[in-house]
């Protein structure tokens, strides 16, 4: 009733809604004058088509008139269980909103205990846990699968879980930060303030120290400065990065974007922007733990 | 009643006239009283006008068909509000001309899509979704990265809106152009993204 903006709507809105029902049942009522005698032949309404064609006045069915009763009856009743009229009504104090709320209370009720059960124990040992696992699976399938993808394997530029490569950390701890607050990784694009030589060089200069073979010697010797100058402010003076702020290591063989030169030529030209959302709010407490538990059980899965 | 039978039987005029009467009683109790319903009407905290980039990446969104799979209305039912968020309410559409409730979802909902995936991620997955869903069956949108906004016509979309009740100020307007000048049609579509169903994100 509040939400109109004036009370004349809920009396208008009651007052259509009754005169339809009257009105259906004095148009049943209007239409059943025509009665039968046993024996009787059925009239002919007296309208002709096609010059032979002609329709039968017959009486209208009982069990379609009961139907129809049926009908007005229900409609009445809808009236008063729910919220129909607006102005009076709703016997069952029946509201959308409260539907959904007790349908979400039931819900935990039931599965609360669950959560509480593991969020007692940590990360490790949930991670053991054959039940917790399957559930940790099914969360992940609904909200981490798009990203990260059904084997956890990620793709090109969302991390691969199952490796034992962290960007920001494989400890429980670290686990429970990621989905709690999220992540934002930011390469600086230096396309622009190295020019493309020195772009190359410092490809060619990464290329090397993880340990590919494909690099060229001369321009990895003039990468090695510009690395020690700019890149090792982020990834370290021996290139193995810095897990605090996300910065990869740069002398194994795992690559958030790929390896080739060219997609390193790509990352360091325009750089990088990475985002990990942040769940705690969404998901709450429960779900997270054992989210975080089953990401820490796939963490050697694929190494 | 024989009379009234029999005009509507021979005159079709007099039958479309009286069956649109009919269909109107319908709309008077159910259509005409939500116009003067304040949840209807009115924005909830937190819901603004759409930004510049943001209203011609929703023409765009509109423009490439993408109500024909995906909706933007969660229910309130619980198996759609734990995996979507919060339900969608009136409030938050208000400024949606046309809104883009619906139910066809071959694709998921997108009522709350705001800030659940990266910009990389919207880039990704416009240019081929399989990239990063492997069983996808959502077409590619490569030339969203391709053309650019025509800065020139934003201003005047944004007067239209105002005179269907969408508050924008003449400085909105004065800037509109600006504002979307040289955009890729793939950001203005990632900024409408980003910004959807912000208002009720964080609630269960």
């Amino acid at each position: 009733m509040t939400d109109f903006t004036s009370g004349f709507w809920g009396y208008f809105i009651a007052t259509v809604a009754i005169l339809g029902v009257v009105f259906c049942a004095y148009l049943l009522l209007s239409q059943m004058k025509v009665k039968l005698q046993k024996g009787e032949k059925a009239q002919v309404t007296g309208h002709k088509w096609d010059g032979d064609l002609e329709e039968y006045n017959n009486p209208l069915p009982g069990w379609w008139v009961g139907m129809f009763v049926l009908t007005l009856v229900f409609a009445v009743g809808y009236f008063w269980l729910y919220p129909g009229l607006v102005v009076m009504g709703n016997a069952k104090g029946w509201s959308q909103e409260g539907q959904h709320k007790e349908e979400v209370a039931k819900a935990d009720a039931k599965y609360q205990a669950l959560y509480d059960k593991y969020a007692k124990l940590d990360i490790p040992a949930v991670a053991q846990d054959k039940e917790a696992n399957a559930m940790g699976k099914r969360l992940f399938m609904t909200y981490c699968v798009q990203c990260h993808g059904a084997d956890a394997r990620g793709a090109k530029g969302f991390p691969n879980l199952t490796d034992g490569d962290w960007l920001y950390g494989g400890k429980p701890e670290n686990i429970l930060e990621t989905l709690n607050k999220g992540r934002h990784g930011q390469m600086p694009a230096f396309g622009a303030a190295f020019g493309e030589e020195k772009v190359r060089d410092a490809a060619n200069y990464v290329l090397k120290i993880s340990g590919s073979p494909a690099f060229n010697d001369v321009r990895a010797e003039r990468g090695a400065e510009t690395f020690k100058q700019v890149c090792a402010a982020c990834h370290g003076a021996d290139g193995k990065g810095n897990q605090s702020i996300g910065a990869p290591n740069l002398t194994d063989k795992t690559w958030l974007y790929g390896g080739s030169e060219a997609t390193i030529v790509e990352t360091i030209t325009n750089g990088r922007d990475n985002v990990m959302p942040a769940w705690k709010e969404f998901l709450g407490d429960g779900k997270v733990h054992l989210l975080a538990a089953y990401v820490y059980s796939l963490r050697d899965s694929n190494k | 009643m024989n009379k009234i039978q029999k005009l509507i039987e021979e005159n079709v005029a007099a039958l479309i006239i009286l069956t649109f009467i009919t269909i109107s009683i319908a709309m008077l109790v159910e259509i005409l009283p939500l116009m003067f319903s304040k949840s209807v009407t009115q924005p909830i905290a937190g819901v603004k006008p759409y930004s510049a980039l943001r209203l011609e990446g929703r023409d765009i969104y509109i423009r490439e068909g993408c109500y024909n799979c995906h909706s933007q209305m969660i229910r309130p039912f619980r198996s759609e509000t734990e995996r979507y968020g919060h339900y969608s309410v009136a409030g938050e559409s208000v400024y949606d001309h046309p809104f883009q409730w619906g139910s066809k979802r071959t694709g998921p909902d997108l009522a709350r899509v705001g800030g659940r995936y990266s910009d990389e991620w919207h880039r990704v997955h416009l240019m081929n979704p399989r990239d990063v869903v492997p069983e996808s069956n959502m077409p590619a949108f490569p030339w969203l990265a391709a053309n650019t906004i025509d800065s020139t016509v934003t201003p005047k979309k944004m007067e239209a809106l105002r005179k269907l009740g969408v508050p924008y100020t003449d400085a909105d307007i004065a800037n509109a152009s600006k504002e979307v000048e040289g955009k890729t049609e793939m950001e203005a579509v990632i900024a409408y993204l980003q910004g959807l169903g912000l208002a009720l994100k964080n609630k269960r």
